[in-house]
């Protein structure tokens, strides 16, 4: 049952293979195989969020999925939210409104934050407050990540108008 | 808004007698230094560490609240494919965690946790073996394979069966008491208490809360045979005091020992003290000559991790016919759990409260005894707060009583006692300094006002109410404050060092602690304008006990006040080296320059005349021949720092609006105010960031969280599902008005930001959910505040 598998999949824009047990979590792979730690993981059981990141678009526990659910799939970290040199919008909005203290969900709700900005772009503060229900965090009162996400959404859509 | 904004109030500020150093940087909402590496997943915390050869640990736990313990068989556990060795208590032979008061033997009950439980588990999760494995998954399997056989027995779960219980949760402590102190009994106590116009009467309990950092405990050991060191890389508030116990648990030097910390992911107090998993990773990882991992998982930080803030508060106040309070009689009792932490032990929740229970009020006479309680529970240690969200919830349900027993406002009465000259010497013997305790009151107050909610409350048919508390909160306790506790270990100095490098940069250290509060920004910020020099140009390093020779680390709100103010006097030295050295090499008098503002010294007689930083530094270490002959090499400096007295008050009025929900109980909070002065502020945006995230977990207290445990100790809450951290859609956007009374003693001015938020927040919540429950006769005085509560009180209020 504990047999190897060799899975292949996509993170960050670079096909990946990994040999794992079954039992392995998608986190674990993330985190540990393929050293991006950017993903951390808060509860092991999907209600803290921290672990999100997108697979095909969609944000996903990372920490409830098995590695070998991921077969094919295309895995975006948070470390494909930079260039290396400057911080993506959301990043820096995140900076600009004290979003983040400790930074330990951070990277959780940018990637939660993605999600719900692709599938819902114009989506107003109280509708942003509501999808970021989904993840926790015990530092900011939450607030300023709302203020941050909001920001964001709204500086898209001008850009794109 | 500020205090003069809001129409016919006049408000007085305190005089300061300091007046606080703003510069060009302190003040400044400036992008914080830990954001890039944070925001890009480049952070690297305790469970992103991987060493060559590193190895897993996991850890038996006791699946009973109390039991002798007959047997511990791992021979099964030794043979799962994938484990590596498996010890328990007698395997291991380390020291206990033993954390001692300087106190008689009535007064407090010295007791030792041992690392692993030996011949007794105390609580549901106590460690009982290490289990090692090349993988954390293997080592789970471990885990399971392991036997224990034990007796078990009565578990002491609460006050009650505790104080009267024949079984003992320690042997040395006969009643379960670990600490029982009558602090003051002042004279005139029982005076007041014949001739009051009113008492009030109130019991006030708040549940046991999980501080709840969201990266769990963890540590990464590894043994450095060239440094003969072993080094500890372990989420810890206290680098140092990690270090300490290390070294006593294993009976080795301590400077075999170093402890790193890398990024924290919160701490909240449940890091301020030495966890027994830490000793047995470092043990380990010494004995196999192999790094070692243990990261705690959810489960276990649920359930085993420290929790806190379980306590009672026996409160009576005697109050004259103009409303002023004559006399406070308190009886406190904190369920401390099944141990002492270190270097606290369980004295500090009611010897806190008993210092401090008279708040932002005049009481003339006040008697108070505290206890500290064992039980079968996981053991405490100071949450955020520590007791001050209890006894601030404890006077300030005596406020509300005696408001409706003496048909005055609420708000009213406290104005009639809050402490409004200082500074002020209270009954109990401390000294408060000055703060804005009437004027955050007012502006606080006004601000509802204003905002038409006393209206809505009136006209509403919805069940609405207002509800404030008025607190202070002393920040930065010095060692002169700790030695008043008769602590054997008194924290209260820091230290710093400055360097300044051949390029002109700052490297600056400091003894506290940086989890979340954002100190490597606001030390900068400091650092910067004591140098005149740009706040990139400054780097702090934190958290490597090889850096500093002591340190006190991140707690009860001590880092701005004490480690900022030690490495903004490290600054300053650093500053007057700079200019001793320039005067030298531009032949003129000491007195004859300064520094310019623009990272450079200036000659001041003739300004064309000037030295940049970098061209002093290239002397000072490349050219030291050029040194004047009393300067030795290098540009470093250092500074130790400590709070005298009493120390310093930051201080605050939480107002909030809240409804009850008639159909299901539930309270939604409509409105929070909260009025703060936390002296001068370094960071505006961060202390706002502390303010919010603070009321978040006071509001979690109030409504959500509880860590309950079943009659045979066992605990309900061990996951998410059953323990409720609140999510954005329970906390409400929080509006923040600053006053600002500079600290005379700190070299800031600065006071002390990390802890407020959730010492108001239960309170102020507890009375505004009471005020809506004013029709219905019911008063509740027990945190958190469940909806089936609330419900029936409306339902048979109507």
């Amino acid at each position: 049952m504990n047999d190897p598998h060799l899975l292949s999949l996509t993170v960050n824009g670079t096909e990946e293979e990994v040999l794992v047990e079954p039992r392995r979590t998608l986190a674990d792979v993330l985190r540990h195989d393929l050293r991006l730690t950017g993903t951390h993981v808060g509860c092991e059981h999907g209600v803290c969020g921290a672990c999100t990141v997108l697979v095909d678009d969609a944000p996903v526990r990372a920490c409830l999925m098995f590695a070998v659910q991921a077969e094919g799939a295309d895995v975006r970290t948070v470390e494909s939210l930079d260039d290396g040199v400057r911080l993506s919008d959301l990043q820096q909005s995140f900076s600009e409104h004290h979003a983040l203290q400790c930074g330990f969900c951070t990277p959780g709700f940018l990637m939660l934050a993605e999600g719900v900005l692709a599938e819902s772009p114009d989506a107003e503060r109280e509708e942003i407050r509501e999808a970021l229900s989904a993840n926790l965090c015990r530092c900011t009162g939450y607030q300023t990540i709302v203020d941050a996400v909001h920001a964001t959404a709204t500086s898209r859509r001008e850009t794109t108008a | 808004m500020t205090a003069t904004d809001v129409p016919g109030l006049e408000v007085r500020t305190a005089e300061p007698r300091f007046e606080g150093r703003r510069g060009r940087w302190v003040g400044a909402s400036i992008p914080r230094h830990e954001d890039p590496r944070l925001l890009t997943g480049r952070g690297r915390f305790v469970d992103d560490i991987a060493l060559t050869g590193m190895l897993h640990a996991g850890f038996v736990r006791a699946t009973v609240a109390h039991a002798r313990v007959t047997g511990i068989d791992l021979s099964a556990t030794r043979a799962v494919a994938g484990v590596v060795a498996a010890y328990d208590a007698a395997d291991l032979a380390l020291g206990d965690i033993v954390a001692l008061l300087d106190r008689p033997a009535e007064e407090f009950t010295p007791t030792a946790m041992p690392i692993l439980a030996k011949d007794k588990v105390r609580f549901v999760g106590e460690p009982l073996a290490i289990v090692i494995a090349r993988d954390p998954y293997a080592v789970e399997d471990g885990i399971e394979a392991a036997v224990v056989e034990h007796e078990v027995l009565d578990a002491i779960v609460d006050e009650a069966t505790a104080l009267r219980a024949s079984t003992r949760v320690h042997d040395e402590a006969p009643d379960n008491v670990l600490l029982d102190v009558s602090m003051f009994d002042t004279p005139g106590v029982d005076e007041a208490f014949s001739h009051a116009h009113v008492t009030v009467e109130v019991t006030t309990r708040s549940g046991r809360q999980n501080a709840l950092p969201l990266e769990t405990r963890g540590v990464v050991a590894s043994w450095d045979a060239r440094d003969d060191q072993l080094l500890v890389q372990t989420c810890t508030q206290v680098p140092h005091q990690v270090r300490t116990l290390v070294a006593r648990c294993l009976d080795v030097p301590e400077r075999t020992v170093r402890v790193t910390v890398p990024d924290m992911g919160g701490g909240f107090g449940q890091k301020c003290v030495v966890g027994r998993e830490e000793v047995a990773v470092a043990a380990v990882a010494r004995r196999l000559h192999r790094p070692v991992k243990w990261i705690e998982d959810r489960r276990e930080a649920l359930t085993a991790g420290f929790l806190a803030r379980e306590q009672t508060y026996r409160t009576r106040a005697a109050f004259d016919a103009d409303g002023h309070i004559t006399a406070l009689d308190v009886d406190v009792v904190c369920d401390m759990g099944a141990y002492s932490c270190y270097p606290f032990t369980a004295g500090i929740e009611p010897l806190m409260a008993s210092a401090e229970m008279p708040s932002v009020y005049r009481v003339p006479a006040y008697r108070v005894r505290g206890r500290a309680l064992t039980s079968n529970k996981a053991p405490t240690a100071p949450y955020r707060g520590v007791s001050r969200p209890q006894y601030v919830m404890a006077i300030e349900r005596v406020m509300e009583k005696a408001a409706r027993a003496l048909d005055l406002d609420p708000v009213e009465v406290r104005r009639r006692n809050v402490i409004t000259e200082f500074p002020y010497t209270g009954v109990n013997a401390v000294t408060y300094d000055p703060g804005t305790y009437r004027e955050s009151l007012d502006l606080a107050e006004a601000t509802i006002r204003e905002e038409g909610w006393y209206d809505v409350r009136a006209s509403d048919d919805r069940a609405i109410g207002i509800g404030f508390c008025c607190f202070s909160e002393r920040t930065g306790y010095g060692s002169e404050a700790f030695a008043k506790r008769k602590m054997t270990v008194v924290p209260g100095f820091d230290l710093s060092e400055i360097r300044m490098d051949t390029t002109g940069a700052v490297v600056v250290t400091s003894g506290t602690m940086n989890h979340g509060q954002s100190h490597e920004t606001t030390f900068a910020q400091i650092v910067a304008d004591r140098l005149s020099i740009d706040v990139d140009r400054v780097k702090l390093r934190q958290g490597d006990t090889e850096r500093i020779a002591y340190g006190w680390g991140t707690f009860a709100s001590r880092s701005v006040t004490i480690g900022g103010s030690a490495v903004a006097l490290a600054s300053e030295r650093l500053g007057e080296l700079l200019c001793r050295v320039a005067a030298h090499l531009l032949e003129t008098r000491p007195e004859n320059v300064a520094m310019d503002g623009d990272g450079g010294v200036v000659q001041l007689d003739d300004p064309t005349r000037r030295l940049t930083y970098e061209e002093i530094a290239d002397v000072a270490y490349l050219r030291s021949h050029l040194l004047p002959k009393d300067v030795e090499p290098a540009l470093t400096a250092t500074a130790s720092f400590d709070v005298p007295g009493d120390g310093t008050f930051s201080n605050a009025t939480h107002a909030v609006v809240v409804e009850a929900d008639r159909g299901t109980g539930a309270i939604r909070i409509l409105r929070y105010v909260c009025v703060e002065d936390c002296g001068v502020v370094i960071h505006p945006q961060v202390v706002d960031g502390q303010c919010r995230g603070g009321i978040a977990q006071g509001i979690a207290g109030a409504l959500f969280e509880e860590v309950t445990y079943d009659e045979h100790g066992e605990p309900s809450a061990a996951s998410f599902i059953d323990y409720l951290v609140p999510t954005v859609t329970e906390i409400p956007d929080v509006s923040i008005s600053h006053l600002e009374t500079p600290c005379a003693f700190t070299e800031n001015g600065a006071k002390g930001a990390g802890e407020g938020g959730t010492i108001g927040a239960p309170a102020a919540v507890l009375n505004a959910v009471n005020d809506a429950l004013r029709h219905t006769g019911v008063e509740l005085d027990v945190t958190p505040i469940h909806p089936r509560t609330v419900l029936s009180a409306l339902e048979g209020g109507l």
